[in-house]
């Protein structure tokens, strides 16, 4: 089976409110998927449903032909997520950060890699801080350093750019760029214009996909 | 599997040192109330003996209530909880990492100053040892059985009051069995049978619970 994400038919409902309904798509290795939308749309549930930490209300979303339902730990093996959040430690350094992520996802952490992972992302010299030291901006790049390390198939990233400058938000479309060119998959969701090179990009609009 | 454990077990461990503050409050806490009995009660030795194994376990029980917003709240608050979930693991074994990290930075210490604290009551050596025997023993009950209440009010305005009102009649057995043992052994008679109630309950909790907090943690993430 070809390695594809799917998503047949989806439907979000929270409280009473239908975000979006029928939205399918499938997405093969090297393609990106943007999603956008007005606040409120749904794009948020739309990634936390790709992950399977929300459940979809109808539909469902198939990972090289299977549910990921029934896959399950299979699943998350080749998926990385960086949320809204950064799930960063404040009281952890860069470097015990990076060490944490990679041996749960089942990695024997590897010191070079993580420190050329860390310098790659500006934050060279800052590795030993507490990571409560580093700015929103450097805690998000730290996030980020995370998918250099983790060598996942599929990122899902939501809002990838907030709080970055000008530099890192280049190196961040530059690493999307190569993840694609390398056979990768990436889905995400952004208030501002991404220019990815590599790989053929898809839109999804969330506005109006509601019904009543 | 057990390399997945070991990390998340490391991880809290070290989170809880580097906020030793949190850590030790819980610990005061506990030291604090029972050491009020003596000084409330005044130095009626036979009195003090005779309520000493109840009001080391209560304490006991509330010190581990108190910790238990510490659990998963910070790592909820800071976007770390989803990672952990999205681990390629089972969730029931992050949970289960979890829980003994949680109880290494809170049962254990508890369970090792108690017997300084039941000198206080004029506990003879013999119901010191059964003290810190029940108390290994059942407060990792407390901290599995917490485990699930935490899970559950996630998230949740006033979880703290809510947390201990869904995890306090659950611990009652743990209460009772725990007190029980210290009793038997200052009046003379067998604690095992106590502990050995204990110990199922603690057996009964290690099967259920992270499977229960993991499956309310997936609901309180939702």
């Amino acid at each position: 089976m070809s390695l594809t994400l799917e998503a047949d038919a989806l439907e979000c409902q929270r409280g009473e409110r239908v975000l979006f309904r029928g939205l399918s798509f499938s997405l093969a290795p090297g393609e990106m998927l943007e999603v956008t939308g007005p606040n409120g749309s749904g794009k948020t549930s739309l990634l936390r449903m790709l992950c399977g930490l929300l459940s979809p209300t109808a539909g469902e979303i198939r990972w090289q032909g299977s549910n990921i339902r029934s896959l399950k730990e299979e699943y998350l093996k080749g998926l990385a997520y960086l949320g809204h959040a950064n799930g960063v430690k404040a009281e952890l350094s860069a470097v015990e950060n990076m060490r944490i992520s990679c041996g749960l996802d089942g990695n024997n952490p590897d010191g070079q890699k993580i420190g050329s992972a860390l310098r790659r992302m500006g934050l060279g010299g800052r590795e030993k801080l507490p990571a409560k030291q580093l700015s929103q901006g450097q805690q998000r790049r730290l996030a980020l350093a995370r998918l250099l390390v983790g060598g996942k198939a599929l990122w899902i990233l939501d809002e990838p750019l907030t709080a970055l400058d000008a530099d890192a938000v280049r190196l961040v479309q530059t690493v999307i760029g190569e993840h694609l060119g390398g056979g990768g998959m990436a889905v995400l969701t952004t208030h501002q214009q991404l220019d990815v090179r590599a790989g053929s990009t898809r839109r999804i609009d969330l506005a109006g996909a509601g019904g009543h | 599997m057990l390399a997945t454990l070991r990390w998340v077990i490391q991880r809290d461990t070290t989170l809880a040192w580097r906020g030793r503050a949190g850590v030790l409050s819980t610990l005061f806490f506990f030291v604090i109330v029972v050491s009020l009995f003596p000084l409330g009660v005044g130095p009626e030795m036979n009195v003090l003996r005779m309520i000493a194994p109840g009001v080391v376990w209560v304490a006991a029980l509330l010190a581990s209530m108190l910790s238990l917003d510490r659990m998963f709240a910070h790592d909820y608050l800071d976007g770390s909880l989803e990672q952990l979930m999205l681990t390629p693991q089972p969730l029931s074994l992050v949970v289960m990492g979890k829980i003994i990290a949680h109880w290494l930075a809170t049962g254990a210490p508890l369970a090792l100053i108690a017997p300084l604290l039941g000198v206080q009551f004029d506990l003879p050596p013999r119901a010191l040892l059964v003290l810190v025997a029940s108390l290994l023993l059942g407060t990792p009950a407390l901290s599995l059985i917490g485990a699930i209440g935490a899970a559950l009010t996630l998230g949740l305005r006033g979880g703290g009051v809510l947390v201990s009102l869904l995890v306090l009649p659950l611990c009652i057995p743990v209460l009772i069995f725990g007190a029980g043992a210290v009793e038997a052994s200052i009046s003379g008679a067998s604690a095992e049978p106590h502990l050995s109630l204990l110990g199922a309950v603690l057996l009964l909790a290690l099967l259920f619970a992270p499977w229960a907090t993991a499956a309310a943690l997936r609901i309180s993430l939702e």
